[in-house]
């Protein structure tokens, strides 16, 4: 690095003006990875935090996907998944989306249904027919506290309890009773048979000897882990896709910048280089110095713009901006940077092995 | 002997025929000794000095270098062996333009693995050797032409080489200094005992060398009882 080092003092205008362009990228990757972040857990909080470890839902026709918005499965159906050897628990969970009204103030909000004293909602054993539990979002935008009462959709609740931050495709979570639910998204009609007592999915516990392929078939169900069943969430799945996707190009648009910069800062010191090879440098140590003094700049701008990014987040995450702060949206993509980064400036400085000394020699043929 | 040239023909791809640079060209250069080759443009006497610094592998012949003959030997072999036996003048300086002149000197210590900063004296001393103590913070763009010529020299013997290999040293000077530079090196060839070859198609300050070779289309002529 003796000589990587002076040539970063020295040529301070060229670094300068790399670093400067390591750090923006650096600093538009970790805004966009809090907010995508920040956005999925709008999305997905509702799901990621059930205490359960499967979804079932019911089986979709022929090439169609799984979906919370079209899901339906009937009380047989769950009572089927109860009574499988290797399930822990099965519980019923309805899910729509609505509008909750408390005075003048009105707000969007997802209405997870739930069997009064379910384990799936926080405060669960508060829910009653005329009792549900709001989300602190939920509770924020209309103004409530406990003891308060509000419009679900027409039906006249009281605030039984503010609990967590659950939402649900950028909506506020609702826990009321599925008798709640069921009248605020009515299924399938309301005949008092086995199709009017429905929900959207099936919360599952099972254990390693659950037959859960033989039991789908049984109950005429698809189930999956709670992780993956986030993908049967529409929102999230074409926006978490597509933020991802710029992150993904701006990640190779970083590394392409970095590659084309000592691209062009190794041509111009090939004469350096001839004549170092020829005074007896091997090609290993200059390629070292030289992958050095990439990752010396690599480094010292992606510190610095994720130090910009962490500084925007930690101001906007409080507000109504969705962003996470989180070592994971700030470290990771740094990291990510600087590897991709260093391997776009290897694959540039590899020049420096076709580099023949015999050229510091001016005259010679 | 601390250069032994024997036999050497070297030839390059010229179309479809080669063209013979070096013609059965053989020379040994004692330590402490200056040889000064000279000759026309195109002559071969570059390739001679290439040759000699294990930048080129000749088609045949032998390279020896204090006692090492460079026959069969690998590129990083070629490449420890010109970092601890041979020294080079560039034509041009070849200075790096990041390096202050002390630093130019003590680069030869890091491409060695040892610690610059450990080379700083010997550094120092070299560069007051060339007259060049004054100058060491200096970089190339505030030093002349003739100094950044010295500092050329003094980094050339900083891993004091048994073999100094001088390409055209005068070439970017005036009379003037290029006789000081060709002076210097005489000097440091003897206080040093360095095998010099100086290649030079100038022949106004041939005095202070040893002995004069010509080379002809390839080919090497030496005086009377020289070897």
């Amino acid at each position: 690095m003796f000589v990587a080092w002076r040539d970063l003092k020295f040529a301070k205008g060229r670094f300068a003006l790399m670093g400067t362009v390591i750090v923006l990228i650096t600093l538009l990757v970790g805004l966009l990875s809090g907010l995508t972040a920040g956005l999925g857990r709008q999305n997905v909080s509702a799901i990621t935090g059930l205490p359960v470890d499967r979804i079932a839902f019911d089986a979709p026709g022929d090439g169609q996907q799984l979906s919370y918005g079209d899901s339906t499965v009937t009380e047989e159906q769950w009572r089927r998944w109860a009574g499988t050897p290797g399930v822990t628990g099965a519980e019923p969970l309805g899910i729509t989306m609505t509008r909750a009204t408390a005075g003048a103030r009105g707000a969007g909000v997802s209405v997870f249904g739930v069997e009064p004293g379910s384990r799936l909602a926080p405060d669960g054993d508060r829910i009653t027919e005329r009792a549900a539990v709001l989300s602190v979002p939920a509770a924020d935008a209309l103004g409530l506290g406990p003891g308060d009462a509000f419009t679900l959709a027409g039906q006249r609740l009281t605030v039984a309890a503010v609990q967590g931050d659950a939402s649900f495709s950028h909506t506020p979570v609702i826990w009321a009773g599925l008798d709640v639910w069921r009248k605020t998204a009515p299924p399938t009609g309301d005949d008092g048979g086995p199709a009017a007592r429905t929900a959207t999915v099936i919360a599952l516990n099972t254990t390693s000897g659950a037959d859960v392929p033989a039991a789908d078939q049984a109950a005429g169900t698809e189930t999956v882990s709670r992780t993956d069943s986030l993908s049967a969430i529409g929102s999230y799945t074409s926006e978490n896709g597509s933020l991802q996707l710029m992150r993904g190009l701006l990640f190779v648009i970083s590394a392409l910048v970095i590659g084309a910069f000592f691209t062009v800062w190794t041509v111009q010191r090939g004469s350096d280089i001839a004549v170092l090879k020829a005074l007896g440098a091997s090609t290993g140590h200059l390629l070292r110095d030289a992958l050095g003094q990439a990752v010396v700049l690599l480094t010292g701008g992606t510190l610095l713009g994720t130090a910009v990014a962490a500084a925007l987040g930690a101001v906007v995450a409080g507000s109504a901006v969705p962003f996470v702060l989180t070592p994971g949206t700030v470290l990771v993509p740094a990291a990510v940077t600087i590897v991709l980064g260093a391997v776009g400036a290897a694959l540039a400085v590899r020049r420096i092995t076709s580099v023949d000394p015999l050229t510091a020699l001016g005259s010679a043929r | 002997m601390s250069l032994q040239l024997t036999d050497i023909t070297l030839t390059y791809p010229d179309g479809e025929d080669r063209l013979t640079a070096l013609d059965r060209v053989t020379l040994d250069v004692p330590r402490g000794s200056l040889t000064a080759v000279v000759g026309p443009s195109g002559s071969g006497k570059s390739s001679l000095l290439a040759v000699a610094a294990t930048l080129v592998t000749p088609d045949t012949g032998t390279v020896t270098i204090d006692g090492t003959t460079t026959t069969g030997m690998t590129r990083g072999d070629l490449t420890d062996l010109r970092r601890h036996k041979i020294g080079i003048v560039f034509q041009q300086p070849s200075l790096l333009a990041s390096l202050t002149a002390a630093e130019q000197l003590q680069v030869m210590a890091h491409i060695d693995g040892r610690s610059p900063a450990g080379a700083r004296g010997r550094a120092m001393d070299l560069l007051d050797a060339v007259g060049l103590a004054d100058h060491a913070h200096r970089r190339p763009h505030q030093l002349s032409g003739g100094q950044r010529q010295r500092v050329n020299i003094a980094r050339a013997l900083m891993n004091d080489p048994t073999v100094l290999l001088v390409d055209e040293p005068t070439s970017a000077l005036d009379q003037e200094r290029g006789a000081a530079v060709i002076d210097l090196i005489a000097r440091l060839t003897r206080r040093r005992a360095t095998a010099t070859v100086l290649v030079t198609h100038d022949r106004a300050h041939l005095t202070v060398a040893d002995r004069i070779a010509e080379v002809h289309d390839g080919r090497l002529r030496l005086p009377a009882g020289a070897g």
